[in-house]
């Protein structure tokens, strides 16, 4: 029975895809043959002006063009032109670079909150304020400060996939059942010892889950900043395509960042997976 | 005049013609004397780049000497084009500066990064990279495409950058203190003159008297541009006040045409290629030409910090020497198809080939189905004249982004390097004599950079008095 589900969704998932292909196609290939013009002028002008064809390009478009860049991902023409996959590839290393910092500023002060109530509420007051700040409105304030742009675009990713972990670490931490605690306690477990053999494989699946939603947050932000910036990576990609007024190239990197998306989370689940225990 | 033009041309384009064996002089002789100047230019031409950069030193030490073209006509015309070129090297050696500017030391620093905004008023700095025309000078450099007028800025201020492409008023604002801390700029060269536009929605095909435009949404590259000035200019001169009439928006030129296509905006006075994609989309049309505002004013700079000058000033000179000789090149009318094929890669422009093509060679498509043809629709002349940036300060003056005394003199001196071979007469302790200005008019107004004050109070609709 389970087996027909599975079966009878991909069914439906494949339906709504070429549904959604197919008006998606019948939407642009419309549009009127554009008006007379001296073929003089004709030539100065684009294909949008000259035969009416709609600005937006259709799903063979941006198929022949994601081919065109899975088959050469790799390619350097340039400072300012690179393959598609090096573009990726700088995205991943500074959504990386940001994570894994965060990651070492943020478990082990959940921690230190999930433990003490004391600091729990000192620090509660500061969370709460820079929590809901934008990632992006740090920018101009790290780039003045850091002086380095694509140091800047990583302590962008840090803020913002700090928070989640955090208090996720902290609110694991501080909900360990107290029988397993009392239970080492009773046993006479060192701190250190409690800390790694009882409250981090406990907390572990609520800790992963926070970090889960960070990474998602991060490959959020990481688009938008290096908008910003410039120089490379996937974000820059979609600027310098927009520049060109390129929308074929910029839903291309759409689907591309949605699937590189979805890759980072489900490493992130399968770690989610891993840690869960029954109880 | 140009500053690829002769300074020692006596005749100049002041004189009357009337007739001759081709049509083009007053007189026979003056047809003579430009059958022998054309083949003068063709030896120039032959002669190559190190005197093409001797000619651009020269052009600025006859002007620093002869503020006056007048004056300096009448000089080289008593005394002769050669013994005044003498008599100007007696008391300045103009060899030596040449040589100074032209082979310099070796670079302190030969990998270099320079940071440019995608639009054809950085052709030079762009173009500089695959003809050559860095390498050439020893120089590795790296253009590096930015995101935006406020990023190239921060980025350049951070040192990320060695020099960049900027607005030519952003060097005034940033060593001003304008919108960031102030930090001394400088500007050795202008890139482009005229080359932008105003580009209105097809929509408002029929409103082409600006009086009708009460209401409408404007954008405009940044708060520090020549757009910014040559727009509020416009609307004011046809009796709109640009800060209650109308909406200004800064706006980064790619985001214009998707907004003008949006019917966000009604329009916008932006840098080409913006201008003649929006005609190519066939989304607006050309208003008019920034020319037709101010003919030969200037738009983009290549701008470095005064420390850059100062800490690698052989770095800087070759890399000067590369947009002089750039720039040269793409003065030539001849040479800008290849230009702008060079530039369109996605590597650099990442544009359209047949849009860089009508805006470089000035034969375009108006968006109303006519073929219009201009020249002059951008030219590249990188002398930085002085007047310009008293100009600027006026207009920053005028609507409020500069507030109390100004020195427009003397701001316009620091930021404006208007010749190098003036920078080194100062630092060789003599006084260079007063700085050579250039009148224009803007829109038939005459403005004369030594009154800024009474061309300020002369205007009805301004901010500040």
């Amino acid at each position: 029975m389970t087996q027909s589900i599975e079966v009878r969704a991909s069914l439906v998932s494949a339906l709504i895809l070429v549904t959604f292909l197919l008006v998606w196609h019948l939407a642009v290939t419309g549009g009127g043959s554009g008006q007379a013009m001296d073929p003089e002028y004709a030539k100065l002008m684009g294909i949008t002006a000259t035969q009416g064809k709609s600005a937006m390009p259709g799903p063979l478009d941006v198929g022949a063009t994601l081919w065109g860049h899975i088959k050469d991902p790799f390619y350097v023409r340039g400072t300012n032109d690179v393959g598609l996959g090096l573009q990726l590839g700088h995205s991943i290393m500074r959504v990386m670079a940001g994570y894994l910092l965060a990651m070492a500023v943020a478990i082990p002060v959940g921690f230190l909150i999930g433990m003490s109530p004391l600091m729990s509420r000192a620090l509660d007051p500061f969370i709460q304020v820079l929590k809901p700040i934008s990632p992006l409105a740090w920018m101009p304030l790290a780039l003045y400060t850091i002086k380095d742009s694509g140091t800047s675009a990583i302590f962008v990713i840090f803020i913002c996939s700090i928070w989640p972990m955090l208090i996720n670490t902290a609110f694991g931490v501080a909900n360990v059942r107290k029988e397993w605690i009392n239970v080492a306690r009773t046993l006479e477990v060192g701190p250190l010892r409690k800390a790694f053999t009882v409250i981090l494989p406990a907390a572990a699946p609520t800790i992963v889950t926070g970090m889960r939603i960070s990474i998602g947050i991060a490959w959020l932000v990481i688009v938008a900043a290096e908008m910003l910036v410039g120089g490379t990576g996937i974000g820059y990609f979609v600027w310098n395509e927009w520049n060109n007024l390129s929308i074929t190239n910029v839903i291309t990197a759409i689907l591309v960042i949605g699937f590189v998306g979805m890759l980072l989370d489900q490493g992130l689940a399968r770690l989610g997976r891993f840690v869960t225990f029954p109880e | 005049m140009s500053t690829f033009d002769n300074p020692f041309d006596t005749e100049g384009k002041a004189t009357k013609r009337c007739g001759c064996s081709c049509g083009a002089h007053s007189t026979q002789a003056e047809h003579d004397a430009a059958v022998s100047r054309a083949k003068a230019e063709a030896e120039f031409l032959k002669a190559g780049e190190d005197a093409r950069v001797r000619r651009v030193v020269e052009a600025g030490l006859m002007r620093a000497v002869f503020p006056n073209p007048v004056q300096r006509r009448a000089f080289i015309k008593a005394v002769g084009a050669t013994t005044a070129a003498a008599a100007i090297a007696q008391v300045f050696p103009i060899l030596t500066a040449a040589d100074a500017l032209a082979a310099g030391g070796v670079p302190e620093k030969k990998d270099l990064k320079v940071g440019f905004i995608p639009i054809t008023c950085a052709t030079p700095i762009i173009m500089a990279h695959p003809m050559g025309f860095y390498s050439k000078q020893g120089l590795n450099v790296e253009v590096v495409k930015t995101a935006g007028w406020a990023v190239i800025r921060d980025k350049t201020l951070n040192k990320e950058y060695d020099a960049a492409h900027m607005l030519s008023p952003m060097p005034l604002a940033i060593s001003l203190g304008l919108g960031s801390t102030a930090v001394p700029f400088t500007v050795p060269a202008i890139e482009n003159v005229n080359g932008q536009a105003i580009t209105l929605a097809m929509k408002h095909k029929d409103k082409r008297d600006p009086k009708q435009w009460k209401g409408f949404k404007f954008a405009i590259p940044f708060d520090y541009s020549m757009h910014n000035y040559l727009l509020r200019y416009y609307l004011a001169e046809h009796g709109l006040d640009p800060d209650t009439d109308v909406q200004l928006r800064s706006v980064p030129p790619p985001e214009m045409v998707a907004n003008l296509r949006a019917e966000n905006i009604d329009g916008f006075l932006a840098p080409d290629n913006i201008c003649q994609r929006a005609i190519f989309d066939g989304v607006g049309f050309n208003h008019i030409l920034s020319k037709e505002i101010w003919d030969g004013h200037p738009c983009c700079a290549f701008a470095a910090s005064k420390a850059f000058v100062t800490e690698s000033p052989n770095s800087y000179g070759a890399l000067l020497r590369s947009i002089i000789e750039a720039a040269a090149f793409a003065s030539k009318a001849e040479n800008r198809k290849q230009i702008a094929e060079a530039i369109a890669p996605a590597n650099y422009l990442n544009a359209p080939v047949t849009v860089l093509e009508q805006v470089l060679t000035g034969t375009y498509a108006d968006g109303l189905g006519e073929v219009k043809k201009d020249p002059n629709r951008v030219t590249f002349d990188p002398f930085p004249w002085e007047s310009f940036a008293v100009w600027m300060l006026t207009q920053m003056k005028r609507w409020g982004q500069l507030k109390g005394d100004v020195d427009y003199q003397g701001i316009a001196k620091e930021v404006f390097l208007q010749t190098d071979a003036v920078r080194l007469m100062k630092e060789a302790g003599l006084t260079p004599p007063t700085a050579s200005t250039k009148t224009f008019a803007v829109m038939g107004k005459t403005f004369d950079p030594s009154k800024p004050k009474e061309y300020l109070d002369s205007f009805a609709i301004k901010r500040s008095t």
